[in-house]
C-alpha cells in the first residue's frame, strides 16, 4: 500500500509515530455542541482563503481614482482608489464579487459560531478548572473576531462604513483625558485623514490575523493537552472521556463540517447579496445613507447608543459625552465581565476541584438564568440598532418605540433570567427529561421557595457527584498479537466501550482502565475478543430487516452462539480473574 | 478465511456516497464552466456550492456509516501533577545559586526592562505626524473663519436667495468642500418662529449651523419640512432648528453649533468666524 510505504517513510526519518498514535486515537465526545467551536474554526479558515483572494485586487489607499468599468453609474467619477477597487472587484473582476461576498458572511458566521461556541461553553461550566485559560484566550478571540470584522467592514471606503467609522472614532474621542489622543494617534490625524484606510488594511490583513492564528494554535493545543470535557453519562467519568476517535471517525466528520461550512458560504456568497457599497456611493463627510445599520456583531453597540438617554456630564469642568457610558464602558464591562466570569463563579461556589464532566445547564440554574439573562439584554440591543427600520414596519413612531425598548431593555433580561433559572430548577428537582416534558407540579414545587439567583451556588457546581462506583461496571482485557485491548463493559446500561489504544503489556492496560474507571475492581483476564464494532452496521441491518430477514437471522443465530460461548468462557475466566485478581486490587487507585 | 461481502447495508452507503463525491465533481465541473463562459455570480456560487455540498455529503455519510462512532474510551491522567515532579521543579527554580535569589539584580533587571518598554512607546507618538496639528486644537478649530465664503458641494459660492425658504442646503468652507469638520447646512425659517435666536444669528430668517451630530457625528441629512426638525439618520436624534437646533429626542445631548454669517461685498454668503463651538461628537477637552 502506498500509505502505509509513505508512513513509514516518513517515520523512518521524523519518528513520529509515538506521537501520531496517540494523536490518531485522541477521543472526541460525540454531541453536536462540540462541533461549534470547530464551526467558528472553519469559518477562520474560509475568511482567510477568501480573504487572501481580495488583497490582490483590493487596493487599500484613499488617493483619487477614476473608475472605468462596467458599472455604468459610476463610470468616469473619480473616488478613492479603495473605493474604486471594491466596485472594481465587484463588477469587472471574474468571481469576485462571488469571493467578495462569500468574505463578508463568512465574517458573519464566522462572529455567531464564536458567540454558540461561547454560550456552550458557559452553559455547561466548560470554563472551569482547568479550562480557565482557554476561556480567557477565547474571549480575545471574540474582541479581535469583533474589531477584524469592523476594521474589514470599514476599509471599502464607501458612505455606510464611513458612518460607522465616524462612529467609532467619535466613541473613542469620547473617553476621559485620552480621548482625543487616542482617536488622533489612529488615524494620524483628524477624521477623514488620508492614512486611516492604509492603517485599517494593515490591522485587518496582518495584524489581527496574525494574532488570532496564534491564539488559535494556542487554543487547540491546550486542548489536546487538557482533552475534551464531557456530559456525564454511563461509561463517563471524570477521568475518562467517551466518545470516537480522531481517525477516522472525526477526520472524516470535521471535514465533512468544512464541506458543509464551505458549501453553505459559497451558496450565501453567489445568492444572497451583501454590503452592495457600488449602491450607497463613496464616502463624503457631508453625506448620510437612511436606514444605516452595522453589521450584527457590532449591532449591540449601535443599539446601545440608540437607547442610551441623552446624558452628559462634566468632571472638574471636562465633557464626559454621551457615547462614552453606553460605547466604551458598556463595552468594556461587557469583557470584564467574560474575563472574570470562570474567577468570580470560583469565588462564590468555593469550587476549586477540576471538572471535566460538564454541568447541564439545568444543574446550575443560577449561571444559566445569569447567561439568559445577559443574552437577552444584547439581543434587545441588536434589535434596537434596527429601530428606525422595526418603526417603519410596525407603522410606530420611533421615538415611541425607543421608549418601549428602553423599558423592554431593562425588564426582559430580568424575566427572562428569572424565568429560565425557574426552568431549570424545576428539571433539576423533577425527573423531566426536558422543558417540553415539566409537569404543572415540577413548576410548583420549585415556585414557592424564594427566588434570587444569589441562591443558586448550591448547584453541582458546588457539590460536583463524585466519581460513583459503578456496580454493574467491568473491565474486560485481552491479548490479540503483541498488543494488549481494554475495554469497558456496563452490563446493566448494556454499554462497552474499547480503550482508544493497544499498549504493549496487560500491566499498561491495566493502569490504562483503572484510571478511565477508578473504583471498578472487576477485571477479567482475559475477556472475549472484540466483537465487530456494530452500532452503524446494526442499525442500517434493521433497516433493510425485511430484505435481510433471512441473513439477519442466521447472523443472530451465530451471534447468539457465540455469546453463549463467551458467556461460559467469560464465566471461567472470571473465576481464575478473580482469584488471580485479589493480589493486585490492592495497588489498584479507588 | 473468505473475504467478506459487505453486507447491502454498506453497498448502499457505498453507493450514496460515491454519487455524492460525484455530484461535488460535477458541481466543481460547472464552476470551471461558468467562470469560462463568463462568469455569474449566482451561478459560480451556486456552482462552487454544490462542489462542496457534494464532498460534505459523501464525507459525512463515509463517517456515519462505513466507519465505527462512537464506543471508545480514551483515560486522562488529569491535572493533578506528580508530587514529587512539582516538588523539584519549584526547587530547580528556586535553588540557592538561582537567579530569583539575587532580588537586588532582580530590581535592577527589571528596572531596565520598564525603562525598555517605556521608552519603546515613544515611536507610536510619530502616529501622529508632528507636523499636524494637536488633537484638540485640531477638534476645536474648523476651515471656517470670517471671511470664508459659504459654497455648495460642486464648490460654487451662494447668494442667500439660493437658500430657499424651508429647504436645508448642505454648504461647505470654500476651498475645504471635503474637510471632516466643515460641513454645514443653511435653512431658511420664518424668524417670527424662532423660539430660541440661532447662536450664529440669522439674516432674515436663513441661519447656518454644523451639520455634524453632536452625539457620534454623523450628518445630519433628514430634514423634515415644515417642523423644523432634522433628524440624524444614525440613531435618530433630532433637532428644532427654530429653538437655535436644541436636541428633542434621541441620544444627542448638545445643540448644532451655529455659524455666524454675513453677506460679503460682492453679494455671497460668508462666514463672519468660526462655529460656535467645536462641531460633531463631544470630548473630554471641549470647552
Ligand atoms: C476564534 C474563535 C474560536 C475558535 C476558532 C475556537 C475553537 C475551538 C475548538 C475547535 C474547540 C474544541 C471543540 C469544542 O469544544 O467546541 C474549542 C474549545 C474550547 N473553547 Fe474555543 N474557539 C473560539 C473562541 C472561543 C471563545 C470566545 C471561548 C470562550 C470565551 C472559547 C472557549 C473554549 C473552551 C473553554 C474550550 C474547551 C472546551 C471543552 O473542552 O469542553 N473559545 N475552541
Ligand atoms: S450620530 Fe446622530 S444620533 Fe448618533
Amino acid at each position: 500500500m502506498i500509505t502505509d510505504r509513505l508512513a513509514r517513510a516518513l517515520d523512518d526519518r521524523l519518528r513520529l509515530s509515538p506521537i501520531a498514535r496517540r494523536a490518531l486515537a485522541k477521543v472526541f465526545p460525540d454531541h453536536w455542541s462540540f462541533m461549534l467551536g470547530e464551526l467558528a474554526l472553519y469559518s477562520f479558515v474560509a475568511l482567510v482563503l477568501t480573504g487572501v483572494y481580495l488583497t490582490f485586487f483590493f487596493e487599500a489607499s484613499s488617493a483619487d481614482r477614476v473608475y472605468h468599468g462596467d458599472y455604468a453609474p459610476l463610470d468616469g467619477a473619480t473616488t478613492s482608489a479603495a473605493y474604486a477597487s471594491t466596485v472594481r472587484l465587484s463588477w469587472d473582476v471574474r468571481a469576485g464579487l462571488l469571493i467578495r461576498q462569500t468574505h463578508h458572511w463568512a465574517a458573519l458566521v464566522f462572529a455567531a459560531a464564536i458567540l454558540l461556541h461561547l454560550s456552550r461553553i458557559f452553559f455547561t461550566g466548560a470554563f472551569r478548572k482547568p479550562r480557565e485559560l482557554n476561556w480567557l484566550i477565547g474571549v480575545t478571540m471574540l474582541a479581535l473576531a469583533l474589531a477584524n470584522g469592523f476594521t474589514g467592514y470599514s476599509m471599502p471606503d464607501d458612505l455606510l462604513s464611513g458612518l460607522g467609522l465616524r462612529i467609532i472614532v467619535s466613541v473613542v474621542e469620547s473617553i476621559p483625558l485620552v480621548g482625543a489622543w487616542l482617536a488622533s494617534l489612529a488615524l494620524g490625524g483628524e477624521f477623514p485623514s488620508d492614512v486611516m484606510i492604509p492603517r485599517l488594511y494593515v490591522s485587518h490583513v496582518l495584524l489581527v490575523p496574525a494574532v488570532l492564528v496564534v491564539l488559535i494554535s494556542l487554543h487547540l493545543g491546550i486542548l489536546v493537552r487538557q482533552k475534551h470535557s464531557q456530559f456525564p453519562g454511563p461509561g463517563r467519568t471524570e477521568h475518562n472521556v467517551v466518545g470516537s476517535r480522531l481517525w477516522p471517525s472525526y477526520t472524516l466528520r470535521s471535514l465533512a463540517l468544512f464541506a458543509w461550512v464551505l458549501a453553505v458560504l459559497f451558496a450565501l456568497g453567489g445568492l444572497v447579496q451583501i454590503n452592495p457599497v457600488w449602491m450607497y456611493g463613496p464616502f463624503q463627510p457631508a453625506q448620510a445613507t437612511s436606514p444605516a445599520q452595522p453589521d450584527w456583531y457590532v449591532a449591540w453597540g449601535d443599539g446601545a447608543l440608540r437607547l442610551f438617554p441623552p446624558w452628559e456630564f462634566r468632571i472638574a469642568g471636562h465633557l464626559v459625552p454621551a457615547p462614552f457610558l453606553p460605547g466604551v464602558v458598556l463595552g468594556g464591562v461587557t469583557f470584564l465581565a467574560l474575563y472574570a466570569w470562570p474567577f468570580a463563579e470560583r469565588l462564590r461556589t468555593k469550587d476549586r476541584r477540576q471538572h471535566h464532566l460538564l454541568d447541564r445547564p439545568r444543574d446550575h440554574p443560577a449561571r444559566t438564568g445569569i447567561g439568559v439573562a445577559a443574552l437577552t439584554f444584547y439581543a434587545v440591543l441588536v434589535v434596537a440598532a434596527g429601530d428606525d427600520i422595526l418603526a417603519r414596519l410596525l407603522r410606530l413612531p420611533v421615538y415611541d418605540l425607543l421608549s418601549v425598548l428602553r423599558v423592554l431593555v431593562l425588564v426582559l433580561p430580568v424575566l427572562a433570567g428569572l424565568l429560565a433559572f425557574l426552568l431549570a430548577r424545576a428539571l433539576r428537582r423533577g425527573d423531566a427529561a426536558g422543558v417540553g416534558a415539566l409537569t404543572r407540579a415540577d413548576l410548583r414545587r420549585c415556585a414557592p421557595r424564594p427566588a434570587g439567583p444569589s441562591e443558586g451556588g448550591d448547584g453541582p457546581g458546588g457539590q460536583e457527584t463524585p466519581a460513583v462506583d459503578r456496580p454493574g461496571g467491568r473491565i474486560e482485557m485481552w491479548p490479540e498479537g503483541d498488543a494488549w485491548h481494554w475495554r469497558y463493559r456496563d452490563d446493566a446500561g448494556r454499554l462497552v466501550v474499547t480503550g482508544n489504544r493497544a499498549v504493549l503489556s496487560r500491566q499498561e492496560a491495566d493502569s490504562a482502565a483503572r484510571l478511565a474507571y477508578p473504583g471498578v475492581d472487576r477485571i477479567v483476564v482475559p475477556g472475549p475478543p472484540p466483537a465487530a464494532p456494530a452500532g452503524p452496521i446494526r442499525t442500517a441491518l434493521r433497516r433493510w430487516g425485511r430484505a435481510m430477514a433471512a441473513g439477519s437471522l442466521l447472523l443472530a443465530a451465530i451471534v447468539d452462539r457465540r455469546r453463549d460461548r463467551r458467556r461460559q468462557e467469560r464465566e471461567r475466566a472470571d473465576d481464575t480473574a478473580q482469584a488471580e485478581d485479589a493480589g493486585s486490587t490492592g495497588d489498584g487507585r479507588t | 478465511m473468505s473475504i467478506r461481502r459487505p453486507p447491502p447495508a454498506e453497498r448502499a452507503a457505498s453507493r450514496r456516497i460515491v454519487a455524492a463525491f460525484l455530484t461535488g465533481a460535477a458541481g466543481a465541473v460547472g464552476f470551471a464552466v461558468t467562470y469560462v463562459l463568463g462568469g455569474d455570480t449566482r451561478w459560480e456560487g451556486v456552482t462552487l456550492s454544490v462542489a462542496f455540498a457534494g464532498l460534505a455529503v459523501g464525507l459525512s455519510q463515509w463517517g456515519r456509516h462505513l466507519v465505527p462512532t462512537g464506543g471508545y474510551v480514551e483515560e486522562h491522567e488529569g491535572f493533578a501533577p506528580p508530587p514529587f515532579e512539582q516538588t523539584m521543579t519549584t526547587r530547580a527554580l528556586t535553588a540557592p545559586d538561582s537567579p530569583v535569589r539575587r532580588r537586588g539584580l532582580l530590581a535592577a533587571l527589571g528596572l531596565a526592562l520598564t525603562a525598555l518598554g517605556a521608552a519603546a512607546l515613544f515611536p507610536l507618538r510619530s502616529l501622529l505626524p508632528f507636523d499636524r496639528v494637536r488633537p484638540v486644537r485640531a477638534r476645536t478649530d474648523t476651515p471656517w473663519g470670517p471671511g470664508v465664503r459659504l459654497v455648495d458641494a460642486g464648490g460654487r459660492p451662494l447668494r442667500p436667495q439660493d437658500v430657499p425658504a424651508d429647504t436645508m442646503v448642505g454648504v461647505f468652507p470654500e476651498g475645504h468642500v471635503d474637510a471632516g469638520d466643515g460641513p454645514a447646512f443653511a435653512v431658511r425659517l420664518e424668524p417670527g418662529r424662532f423660539s430660541r435666536q440661532p447662536s450664529g444669528g440669522h439674516l432674515d430668517g436663513l441661519a447656518v449651523w454644523s451639520l455634524l451630530c453632536t452625539h457620534a457625528g454623523c450628518p445630519v441629512r433628514l430634514y423634515l419640512r415644515g417642523t423644523g426638525r432634522l433628524l440624524c439618520p444614525c440613531h435618530q436624534s433630532s433637532f428644532d432648528l427654530l429653538a437655535d437646533a436644541r436636541p428633542v429626542a434621541g441620544p444627542a445631548a448638545r445643540p448644532l453649533p451655529g455659524l455666524p454669517i454675513e453677506v460679503g461685498p460682492d453679494g455671497f454668503l460668508r462666514a463672519a468666524g468660526d462655529f460656535t463651538g467645536p462641531p460633531g461628537a463631544g470630548f473630554w477637552s471641549r470647552p
